[in-house]
């Protein structure tokens, strides 16, 4: 048994489609791995099957040794396993501090609610004075961070990023991977990070894996993997 | 569809040989069996009026006994005000009701399937009540349609012993048969394959430069032009029409016979049409087996056709038909 | 004359706001109209009149006729709409499979009532008047029944409003309509707390059942023209809103109590599907629906 998270022999197929091949990777404990590749690498499938969302059709998941496929969503978030998704990632509809409140909504230690949550507005003090507008009042930036927000409230121990980059400007996105990094800094907490962003997802990460076309590439530091002059021309676009 | 590769001329042909069938059948069975027939062949087009436009356009209506209410009242006041001749006044009943179709088709092809159907609704519970507004539609008593004993030349041609029911039942058959042969027609040209196309794929038939909203009119028209007929020969079974006699549960029921047959085979009206009919009947029987209590006789059939209604939209979508169904389980 | 009218509108639209909301509430959370609501409603009123029957006293029969109606709506979601929404997903009929099937449960409901309590008129009276209060030589049509409808509507759209506004189950319940998945990533149990709504819907439908039932006769199809009502209300208030399900029930009551005395009563379902077109065309997305709501 591993700690952490292991996969092994992963496939995901939609219909005749193979999105996600044989793919094997392992994450440590408090370990941020960035998932490098571009629109239809297979990269936010790999993360929606592995929270839950949809089902692979064959290999295995664990988490800290106990198997994660078959469950849904919510009962990995139960297990610390939580999944940010791409894009819309929070509930328009629904104010900030609803939206924060969510996370917490299953959890029965109220008062570590309130902590978690006072901590995550700490790390993110534009959303405390945003608590009672609707979120669909927010900026890309900060929905994103909302989002990231209302994850921490659920005391998550691995975190599934699907490109929080996308859609945000420069300046806004190394906000965000900065907040990240701090996170698994802070709280010690486990990062698999999808990136089409190669180079800000390798700045923070401490191993890098690329994905092309539902198939594991390359496995390495960000060093050796921006060394690659090849790799960088091929795939990661600079 | 049985028919898809057949010559227009040998279709026409079934068409012909399965009416003198019927026809010629009509004298060797009894006059409630008669009726009923007349009944199947009202159901028939009733149901081919909803098949046509869910199965082949994609649209619901549950209001199309009102519809059909339409298509009675014109032809009963036609024939009783302006005396009309029974064959136009039919004809005026389909016109007034296909124009009707028409202005609600020109709606409906905005809404999408709940809407739609919850708007046929209200409908169907508020149009009959227009009939207590104007004294020339008799009110509650609603009107006579009385068309009289059959012609002399037809009696003449049957002998002595042909009946009011009899009559009626040829008028059914024939208009039934003449119908169905037109729509299939119908269906066999470009329109039909627009409204199909429009129906699988609305976007991509869009593209493909057909006119989608205008199919879907076109249908609700057509579709309501045949409710109204068959609402025109129910009068003229019962003999006169009032604002309860074409009810919610007339619309509900042509719905569920179109289910049950298939929405998606014209030639499934034919065996909605003998569901309908035979439902009632064989629970009737059915009753009698289990002592003639009066809650099991007046609600079986109910049970009986929701039940049904409900295993065939789990799990049978495309009806009631062996050949399908059987496909359907070897792929699960 | 005019305040008559009026209160009887605010009596009768609290009923359409009631049975809205049910459909608001089973629009919202499963994204199907559910045409066997009136079906429900019906079933619960026979069972609180069947508790009447033996209790002798309607203000028991009452909570467990909206109980009952709870623990109707529950199951007819998870019996039913789950195993129809896993299996209706192609075929020529799959758009309207929901309608088509809400229906058939609504024939299979009511011919189960039938069999039971068999199609005449019953009586599910309350203790109260529905003789109108009187002011000096003056009766209005308005009776202590009637004050108790809208009493009890009021009651039951405040709780709700209070739970949806307030509560974690409430947030859950919005979050799960509006964005199921994000509320599952976030552990939001959506089918669970799916569930619940289809329980609220039954009990608000049962609420409307046996409160208006006193008025009139019990019978299964008693309750079909409250359904064509509370749809058209739901429309109006945009069938996505619960504030505009009650808003559209008002509008519709007092709309056809006017049209009752002014113009006469046959015409006023004529009037409601009218409404109903003009609202679909004009602004289809109702008064009170957002149409972000709509897309997502």
């Amino acid at each position: 048994m591993k700690l952490g998270l292991e996969v092994i022999d992963f496939s995901v197929e939609y219909g005749a489609v193979r999105a996600i091949q044989d793919l094997s990777l392992h994450v440590v404990p408090g370990e941020l791995v960035a998932v490098i590749g571009s629109n239809g690498s297979g990269k936010s499938t790999l993360i929606r099957a592995l929270s839950g969302l949809i089902a692979p059709s064959h290999g295995s998941a664990s988490w800290n040794g106990i198997s994660i496929l078959g469950k849904k969503p919510e009962e990995l978030v139960r297990q610390g396993i939580v999944h940010i998704s791409e894009g819309k990632s929070v509930i328009p509809e629904l104010t900030v501090a609803e939206n924060l409140a969510l996370g917490g909504l299953w959890r029965r230690d109220k008062l570590d609610v309130a902590i978690a949550t006072q901590e995550s507005l700490a790390i993110f003090p534009v959303l405390a004075s945003r608590l009672g507008q609707r979120a669909d009042s927010l900026s890309g930036g900060e929905r994103q961070m909302l989002a990231i927000a209302r994850a921490l409230i659920s005391r998550p121990q691995l975190l599934l990023l699907d490109e929080p980059s996308l859609g945000l400007a420069p300046l806004i996105i190394e906000q965000i991977f900065l907040a990240i990094s701090h996170l698994q800094s802070q709280f010690g907490l486990t990062v698999l990070l999808v990136e089409q962003n190669a180079m800000s997802a390798l700045k923070i990460a401490d191993r890098g894996l690329i994905l092309n076309l539902g198939r594991l590439i390359k496995t390495g530091t960000p060093a050796e993997l921006l060394a690659d002059s090849q790799l960088r021309a091929a795939y990661l676009g600079f | 569809m049985r028919s898809r590769h057949l010559s227009p001329r040998t279709r026409a042909l079934l068409f012909l040989v399965i009416g003198a069938v019927l026809l010629t059948v009509s004298g060797f069975i009894g006059e409630l069996r008669t009726y009923q027939g007349a009944q199947v062949a009202v159901y028939m087009i009733a149901i081919a009026s909803i098949i046509l436009l869910t199965g082949y356009s994609g649209q619901i209506s549950l209001g199309h006994g009102a519809v059909m209410a339409v298509g009675g009242y014109g032809a009963a006041l036609s024939f009783n005000l302006w005396h009309f001749p029974f064959a136009i006044a039919l004809l005026f009943g389909v016109l007034v009701g296909a124009f009707g179709g028409f202005v609600l088709g020109v709606a409906a092809a905005r809404l999408s399937g709940p809407y739609l159907a919850g708007t046929t609704l209200a409908l169907a519970v508020g149009l009959p009540t227009i009939a207590d507004q104007f004294h020339v539609l008799g009110g509650e008593q609603g009107l006579n349609f009385d068309i009289g004993d059959p012609p002399r030349w037809v009696v003449r041609l049957e002998g002595g012993d042909f009946t009011q029911y009899k009559w009626f039942f040829w008028i059914s058959i024939v208009v039934a048969l003449v119908a169905l042969w037109g729509i299939t027609n119908l269906l066999h040209s470009s329109y039909g394959r627009n409204w199909r196309a429009g129906r699988n794929n609305a976007v991509a038939a869009g593209l493909a430069g057909i006119n989608v909203a205008r199919g879907k009119v076109l249908a609700f028209t057509v579709s309501s032009a045949l409710a109204s007929l068959a609402g025109a020969l129910f009068a003229l079974l019962l003999g006169l029409v009032t604002p309860t006699a074409f009810p919610l549960s007339l619309s509900f029921a042509i719905v569920t016979g179109a289910v049950l047959a298939g929405v998606g085979n014209l030639a499934g009206s034919i065996v909605g049409g003998v569901v309908l009919v035979a439902i009632p009947e064989l629970s009737g029987s059915l009753t009698t087996h289990l002592g003639n209590s009066q809650k099991v006789s007046a609600n079986l059939p109910g049970l009986v056709m929701s039940s049904s209604l409900i295993l065939v939209v789990l799990f049978m979508p495309n009806g009631l038909r062996i050949r399908k169904f059987k496909k359907q389980v070897k792929t699960q | 004359m005019f305040i008559d009218t009026l209160l009887i509108g605010i009596s009768s639209g609290a009923i359409y706001s009631l049975m809205a909301l049910a459909l608001v509430l089973v629009w919202r959370s499963t994204r199907v109209v559910n045409f066997a609501q009136s079906g429900q409603a019906v079933l619960s009123t026979y069972i609180g009149y069947e508790i009447c029957l033996h209790t002798h006293n309607y203000w028991i029969s009452l909570p467990l006729a909206i109980f009952a109606g709870a623990i109707v709506g529950s199951l007819v979601d998870l019996l039913f709409m789950r195993l129809l929404i896993s299996r209706a997903k192609s075929g020529p009929i799959a758009e309207i499979a929901p309608v088509i099937a809400t229906l058939g449960l609504l024939g299979l409901i009511q011919s189960f009532i039938g069999l039971v309590w068999g199609n005449t008129f019953q009586q599910y009276p309350s203790p109260l008047s529905g003789k109108g209060f009187t002011f000096g030589s003056h009766v209005i049509p308005f009776s202590p029944q009637n004050l108790f409808i809208v009493i009890a509507s009021a009651a039951v759209l405040a709780i709700f409003g209070i739970i949806f506004k307030y509560t974690d189950l409430g947030l859950a319940l919005r979050a799960a309509s509006f964005q199921p998945e994000i509320a599952q990533l976030a552990g939001v149990r959506v089918s669970r707390v799916r569930n619940i709504g289809w329980a609220f819907a039954g009990a608000a439908g049962a609420v409307a059942g046996a409160v208006i039932t006193p008025t009139s006769t019990l019978s299964p199809n008693s309750l079909d023209l409250l359904f064509v009502s509370g749809f058209i209300a739901a429309v109006i208030g945009g069938l996505d809103s619960l504030v505009g399900a009650v808003v559209g029930g008002l509008v519709l009551g007092i709309g056809f109590s006017f049209i009752l005395q002014y113009i006469g009563g046959s015409v006023t379902f004529l009037v409601g599907f009218v409404i109903l077109m003009v609202v679909l065309l004009i602004r289809p997305q109702g008064i009170f629906g957002h149409k972000v709501n709509r897309r997502a």
